[in-house]
């Protein structure tokens, strides 16, 4: 038994530290939320050349051959950075769906694309209703002249304004069961049929959008695995992206109790520091119970889907529900503790507000996740 | 980052766990889910931790020369995972095994320990605890019983509450105060107390379950021969803590695991049991509240993984071993809300001969009200976490 990271693992948590520390500062996330994209090419490019995108991809496709461990490390970091960057939606959603759906030349395409940093990619997966289950995919893909014409608009795509590819949940048959009959489509952004329209998003650098399929015809090496098979891949590989998504929002969590300890430290009121007061530092103390718990299920479920123990499914949603009650708690309790200046926009814990609110809802709120939590275990 | 266990590791696992199946007293009621000893349970409880002993599981974390296994902090998580894995009794000696043993082994003279440490170990001698007063609670540096040298002999007078086991125990562990001038924390002396000393009373304590689990004690004028001491005169408080912080963390395993059985008693409460009509099991509220439980129980379990290999690693507690039982505390304890909650109109009955799983939940259930209070309240327990770990100015 060891729950502590390698020499190697340690090593990458320092660097990717430094590099955030230095590059993904609070002013050039203002910068982005005011900008027209709120991306940052340099950056991009900075991280791809760190090798960031190709951590958990294999290297036989062109990856770095890490793990959801590293993958997990990186995260952790980019929420304590805030990082202005469509690294979650390609590295963190999309990555793992290609990787467990995708074979022959397209994987090689898509998964070496994403690992260089050429490629970005996201999940196009929800539609208006907002349901996250299979049921709520309606968007259709009819087989015609050797490919698929699909047709339906999805909602709630993360960054879809910066992403060069698209992964399509589309209904290719209609079946009782509303699991079946799904299947998953490598779509490109450039195609005329595809319009993009930037949504006002809570965390303005992490955009959400609108994406609008009208009559895109793809080739037949652009369906990803097996026609109507689709759910199943995606579900599992929804577990690794719920994962990776707890990582940050634990990062996001766990800056907020640094941020809000030191305040406590130096704030005074009636003539003593405000985290002399129980009412505070035990509020504090509480923030770092649920930063900790977090922190805890998060690195277990990264190991448990690497290792493929049997109760990986149940590690991913119990993080899941985890780092979003963290992140959410936590956060606005650090606004808390910061009183009058904590709800200015010029201090930055709205910052880490507006993150951590978005990793809670993302992939589906902490009931959804606790539901999943009590089907596994009851 | 590995979960499994090494080939040790499952080697040992399976060496405690297939002499626990072995050696289970038959007449333990393994749906027993309290880890407090009801009184008529003493005698088995005493055969059982004389087994244990032959066995050469009592007191594993001791030193082998001492007549324990020197085992290491990861054997030791094992032993108390397989403990309550399997339901077994728990050692009766818990304060003799877990606190007066390490003491003397620590800070005892040749004598003490050639007295006192065979008879721990073997639950021919039980031990109780007189550290907690009336009026030392959280603050237990403010004790206030005295002792007095007086020839050959110290003269010790005062009361103590909340003492396990005093009932029945032969030995006492006590903290006085030698030098009423001196700072609070530096005037007080570690003694070992005969129990058969005349002018010691035992009044037993009964608690919110209506059993009584603990006592109070009164002191009068008890002689106790001027050797018995631990450690310095006046140096008793640095006796105390360095052993109190040695056993802290591995026990964490054996509060995680009994968190799950609980949890998972819990859940076949729910499935068991009928509201509106149909299992609870099945209302989305209960099910919302297993899976939060379900949460917190695994966290318990992970952050005491983490924080065993931080001590491996680096000698040094990580953060996550001071939550342990803070957590642990705070999730029994809407366990038990919930248990009673899906009992419905039950929930209010204290036992009933329709449903014997009443009574186990009500007690579960009042029990835990105890659990943010004893071993240091959560309130205390976030002023360390507030302190000693966030580095936060200290409360005045």
């Amino acid at each position: 038994m060891d729950f502590g990271l390698s020499d190697e693992q340690e090593a990458l948590r320092k660097s990717a530290r430094e590099f955030l520390t230095d590059r993904s500062t609070t002013q050039l996330v203002r910068k982005l939320m005011a900008s027209k994209t709120g991306f940052d090419e340099g950056l991009w490019r900075s991280m791809a050349e760190l090798g960031w995108m190709g951590t958990a991809i294999a290297e036989e496709d062109g990856g770095l051959g890490l793990g959801q461990i590293e993958l997990a490390i990186l995260a952790e970091e980019t929420g304590r950075a805030i990082l202005p960057s469509p690294f979650y939606s390609s590295v963190g959603l999309a990555g793992p769906v290609i990787a467990a759906a995708a074979t022959g030349t397209i994987r090689k395409e898509l998964l070496g694309g994403i690992a260089s940093g050429e490629t970005r990619a996201t999940l196009a997966l929800v539609e208006a209703e907002g349901r996250w289950d299979a049921q709520g995919v309606k968007a259709k893909a009819v087989k015609e002249g050797g490919g698929y014409t699909i047709t339906g608009t999805k909602v709630f795509v993360p960054d879809a304004h910066l992403a060069g590819e698209f992964v399509v949940a589309a209904r290719t048959s209609r079946e009782k069961d509303k699991r079946a009959g799904i299947s998953l489509f490598a779509v490109p952004a450039s195609d005329p049929n595809v319009k993009v329209r930037q949504l006002d998003t809570i965390d303005r650098t992490r955009r959400l959008c609108r994406v609008r399929f009208s009559g895109v015809k793809v080739a037949a090496d652009r369906l990803l695995g097996q026609e109507g098979d689709g759910w199943p891949v995606l579900d599992r590989a929804l577990d690794r992206a719920a994962t990776t998504l707890a990582a940050e929002a634990t990062g996001v969590a766990s800056k907020v109790v640094e941020l809000s300890r030191d305040y406590a430290r130096e704030r005074m009121q009636f003539d003593r520091p405000i985290g002399s007061f129980q009412a505070i530092s035990h509020k504090v103390a509480d923030m770092l119970v649920l930063t900790e718990n977090a922190r805890s299920t998060t690195y277990y479920a990264a190991w448990a889907l690497e290792e493929g123990a049997p109760d990986a499914r149940l590690a991913a949603a119990t993080a899941k529900v985890a780092g979003s009650e963290a992140a959410r708690t936590v956060a606005q309790d650090g606004i808390q503790v910061h009183g009058g200046i904590g709800f200015t926009w010029e201090h930055d814990m709205h910052l880490y507000y507006r993150r951590a609110k978005w990793c809670e809802l993302f992939l589906g709120d902490p009931s959804l996740w606790r539901e999943r939590v009590a089907s596994l275990i009851a | 980052m590995d979960f499994r266990d090494t080939p040790e590791e499952a080697a040992f696992r399976k060496e405690i766990r297939e002499w626990l199946e072995r050696n289970m007293p038959s007449d333990w009621d393994r749906s027993q889910l309290t880890l407090i000893p009801p009184e008529d349970r003493l005698g088995m409880l005493r055969e059982w931790q004389a087994k244990l002993h032959e066995g050469g599981w009592a007191g594993i974390t001791w030193p082998k020369e001492y007549g324990g296994r020197g085992a290491s902090l990861i054997e030791t998580a094992i032993f108390n995972q397989e403990m309550a894995r399997t339901k077994a009794p728990p050692p009766i000696n818990v304060i003799g095994l877990g606190m007066a043993g390490p003491t003397i082994i620590a800070h005892g003279t040749h004598a003490q320990k050639e007295r006192h440490l065979e008879k721990i170990l073997s639950a021919e001698e039980i031990w109780c605890q007189g550290f907690s007063e009336p009026g030392a609670g959280s603050d237990l540096g403010g004790l206030r019983a005295s002792a007095v040298l007086d020839g050959d002999s110290w003269i010790i007078n005062g009361q103590k509450v909340w003492t396990s086991l005093a009932h029945v125990a032969q030995w006492c562990i006590f903290l006085a105060r030698t030098d009423p001038t001196a700072p609070k924390h530096k005037g007080i002396t570690y003694f070992l107390v005969d129990m058969a000393s005349p002018g010691i009373e035992v009044r037993p304590l009964r608690q919110i379950t209506g059993s009584a689990d603990f006592n109070e004690m009164f002191f009068t004028d008890v002689r106790v021969p001027r050797e018995n001491i631990l450690g310095e005169i006046n140096d008793g408080w640095r006796v105390a803590m360095t052993t109190l912080l040695h056993e802290r963390g591995t026990l964490g395993f054996a509060l995680s695991v009994g968190a799950r059985v609980a949890l998972d008693e819990l859940i076949q409460l729910a499935r068991e049991t009928k509201r509106n009509g149909k299992p609870a099991i099945e209302d989305p509220l209960v099910r919302q509240r297993i899976a939060s439980l379900h949460v917190e129980v695994e966290s318990l379990r992970l952050n005491n993984y983490r924080a065993l290999t931080a001590v491996m690693r680096t000698g040094i507690p990580g953060p996550e071993g001071s939550l342990g039982k803070l957590i642990w505390s705070e999730s029994m304890q809407r366990l038990g809300d919930l248990a009673v909650e899906i009992l419905g109109p039950a929930g209010m009955l204290e036992r009933w001969t329709e449903n014997p799983r009443v009574q186990t939940w009500q007690y579960i259930h009042l029990r835990s009200r105890g659990h943010t209070i004893e071993a240091g309240t959560s309130e205390i327990l976030r002023n360390i976490v507030a302190e000693r770990v966030l580095g936060l100015p200290k409360h005045k």
